[in-house]
């Protein structure tokens, strides 16, 4: 079956990106080994470094390096940093992700639309982080994203898909891939978001804190797979409150 | 039992001497300390009153072990929470809350601990602060590097491996103007990826000219939070005046510095009050600056030059603990960090459960990292130390020994913009 993930015209048979969280040489063998991700985030301030600890050396060469604005507080800042990671030789592809809050991390979707405009224009795939708000999707639609990145609970947080109903609407109503990001921290809610009909999971946090990591990291593989199966074969009849009429309530019309 | 701060040196003149004892003997030689002196901004601000009404209705011996195991059991860590989490009822559960911390820590940090390093360029001081031994009383080696002298140093650091960099000076406007300290920054942006302040409190402009210069962050220690006890420790100079200090990081943010840090220097005054006051100073602050970055240091008193029996008195290493790991639990997103004034086991501990910073290859001297780093003998002339440190690990142990641990040591997370 051929059933790509494309992002600004790039084919990928991936469907987890390892996110850029918590960082290690070990966790980033694992993500490509037994996860199968071929996209890795990488944040471009922490490749803001000296030789001995460049993150740029663990990664394997035949992954795409995804490139990420944190740090940024505006569009402006953010748009300083996608440029300074092309420059360090990161690529064209970039997560913007535009902070003005230290505590939860949420994204800011005005400046990140913003953003997206500039770095659109000026010939990069753009992935956005965003809060799963359509109106706002729409308008990173029109601005040139390549990619529709909502968050299903805050950074870090392992909480799962806490903004699931918003996510939904987001995967009926926008024509890119829907990847969800954020907050996944079980393969279970990375099967329920695939199974909704996200493109792609995004994960770091669940794999890095977990105990057993490649074992981990596969599960996330057979979830991703499975989930994503299950979209594609169009659950059938899956009851989810109330009952069947077992007589039909329509027999009354004749013809 | 209180610390015996006051020492004469022989080498003051009968006349400084007067001056020193009226100033220690009797409270009303001393200026107001609650009274902005002239050039001091004054910003509107609502966070010290927050702050100090918390402080002051903050009773911690009417907490019980039930609070402390509701506090342990809630998702959400109230103010009212973290008020138990400090009070003698959690000490009994200090386990209990080390567990708690490093889950914290974990989701926010994952292993990671960042490393700096800090250089001292200048030890004049025009304050009379009882404890420091650069304060203007205490007859030690003063000096003041020249940038060439600057840029030896930091030269020096940046061969070791290290990216962060926290400038420091002693407390004087007249002999470290800001003009001087900006230089430094200048020259520290070109070897570092980091640059760190912590110098005297000035105001939003200087803080906004400091920041051109590089500097993105901004470390002002309260020291203590008790006003009343603040007075009676800090006698002579523009570091008497309480409230202009308090402000100092709000004017900093204002001023367009990414972070800033706090602390109040265990041991000073009651310790469980002056965690309560510093945490919820950041508390505040960041509900006021959302986008800013925030940390807490934990010093806690040291020796100093001509009076070695300095110490934090009630704050052992036990109640040391206890704070950070209620500091943790409160505030998980915030760094902190656990200076060299920490045992090398102490710190290796910590890391492992709440501290997200560490210092290493540390001197609280003036131009002497060339014979600390390298072991050659300094021909030039060297400036005293603020306080002793504890733990002189390098650099490269630091690393290791961290790396040792299963932590991932980290030398830079940052970019200007």
């Amino acid at each position: 079956m051929d059933d790509k993930l494309i992002i600004g015209g790039h084919e990928f048979n991936s469907r987890f990106i390892l996110g850029s969280g918590k960082y290690s040489l070990e966790l980033i063998e694992s993500a490509v080994k037994d996860a199968g991700a071929e996209i890795i985030t990488l944040a471009v301030r922490r490749a803001n470094t000296k030789d001995q600890e460049n993150i740029l050396d663990y990664i394997p060469k035949n992954v795409t390096l995804l490139p990420n604005t944190s740090g940024a507080r505006n569009a402006q800042e953010a748009v300083r940093i996608a440029r300074l990671a092309r420059e360090l030789g990161c690529g064209n592809f970039v997560k913007v992700e535009i902070m003005r809050d230290s505590k939860y991390l949420l994204p800011d979707n005005t400046e990140t639309i913003k953003a997206t405009e500039i770095l659109a224009n000026d010939g990069f795939v753009v992935m956005p982080y965003m809060y799963p708000d359509l109106n706002a999707a729409r308008d990173m639609v029109n601005a040139g994203a390549a990619s529709i990145m909502p968050l299903a609970s805050p950074i870090g947080s392992n909480k799962g898909l806490a903004t699931r109903e918003f996510i939904q609407i987001l995967i009926d109503e926008i024509d890119l891939p829907i990847i969800v990001d954020a907050g996944i921290g079980r393969p279970s809610q990375a099967c329920e978001a695939m199974e909704m009909g996200a493109a792609a999971i995004m994960a770091n946090t669940a794999l890095a804190t977990a105990g057993n990591l490649p074992l981990m990291a596969s599960a996330f593989r057979a979830a991703i797979e499975a989930g994503r199966k299950a979209y594609l074969a169009k659950p059938g009849r899956v009851l989810s409150r109330g009952a069947a009429a077992s007589d039909p309530l329509t027999g009354f019309l004749r013809d | 039992m209180d610390n015996e701060f006051f020492i004469d040196s022989e080498h003051l003149s009968q006349k400084a001497l007067e001056k020193k004892h009226r100033l220690e003997n009797d409270p009303s030689s001393r200026k107001n300390h609650m009274e902005y002196l002239p050039g001091m901004e004054q910003i509107e601000s609502d966070i010290c009153k927050k702050v100090i009404g918390q402080m002051n209705s903050y009773d911690y011996s009417q907490y019980t072990a039930k609070d402390v195991k509701a506090a342990l059991e809630h998702e959400i860590c109230t103010i009212e929470d973290f008020k138990a989490l400090l009070s003698p009822a959690a000490e009994p559960f200090l386990e209990q809350m080390a567990q708690k911390a490093r889950t914290e820590t974990g989701k926010h940090f994952g292993n990671t601990v960042y490393m700096f390093t800090p250089l001292y360029i200048a030890n004049y001081c025009e304050n009379y602060c009882v404890y420091c031994g650069f304060n203007c009383y205490n007859h030690i080696k003063r000096m003041k590097l020249s940038m060439e002298q600057i840029e030896h140093e930091m030269k020096i650091i940046a061969d070791s491996g290290m990216e962060e960099i926290l400038i420091l000076t002693g407390e004087s406007r007249a002999q470290s103007d800001v003009e001087y300290i900006g230089e430094a920054c200048k020259l520290a942006s070109k070897y570092f990826r980091m640059v760190g302040l912590e110098i005297y409190p000035v105001n939003t402009d200087e803080y906004r000219y400091l920041h051109e210069c590089g500097a993105d962050y901004v470390t002002v220690f309260q020291e203590t939070y008790d006003a009343d006890k603040y007075e009676t420790l800090h006698l002579l100079g523009h570091k008497r005046v309480w409230p202009y200090r308090f402000d100092a990081q709000e004017r900093a943010l204002m001023g367009g510095m990414r972070g800033v840090a706090f602390s109040a220097l265990l041991g000073l005054s009651d310790f469980r009050k002056d965690a309560l006051a510093s945490a919820l100073h950041v508390y505040y602050l960041q509900r006021k600056y959302p986008h800013a970055e925030m940390s807490l240091s934990c010093p806690r008193l040291r020796p100093i030059i001509n009076n070695d029996k300095i110490n934090p008195l009630d704050v052992h290493e036990k109640q040391l603990c206890q704070v950070i790991c209620a500091y943790r639990i409160f505030l998980p997103f915030v760094g902190i960090t656990v200076s060299s004034r920490e045992s090398a086991s102490f710190r290796n501990g910590i890391v492992k459960i709440a501290a997200t910073k560490v210092s290493a290859g540390v001197s609280t001297g003036i131009g002497d990292h060339e014979s600390k780093y390298t072991g050659k003998e300094s021909d030039s002339i060297e400036g005293d130390e603020q306080f002793e440190i504890n733990d002189d690990r390098s650099f490269e142990k630091m690393y290791r020994d961290i790396s040792d641990e299963g932590l991932q040591p980290v030398l830079n997370d940052y970019l200007y913009v």
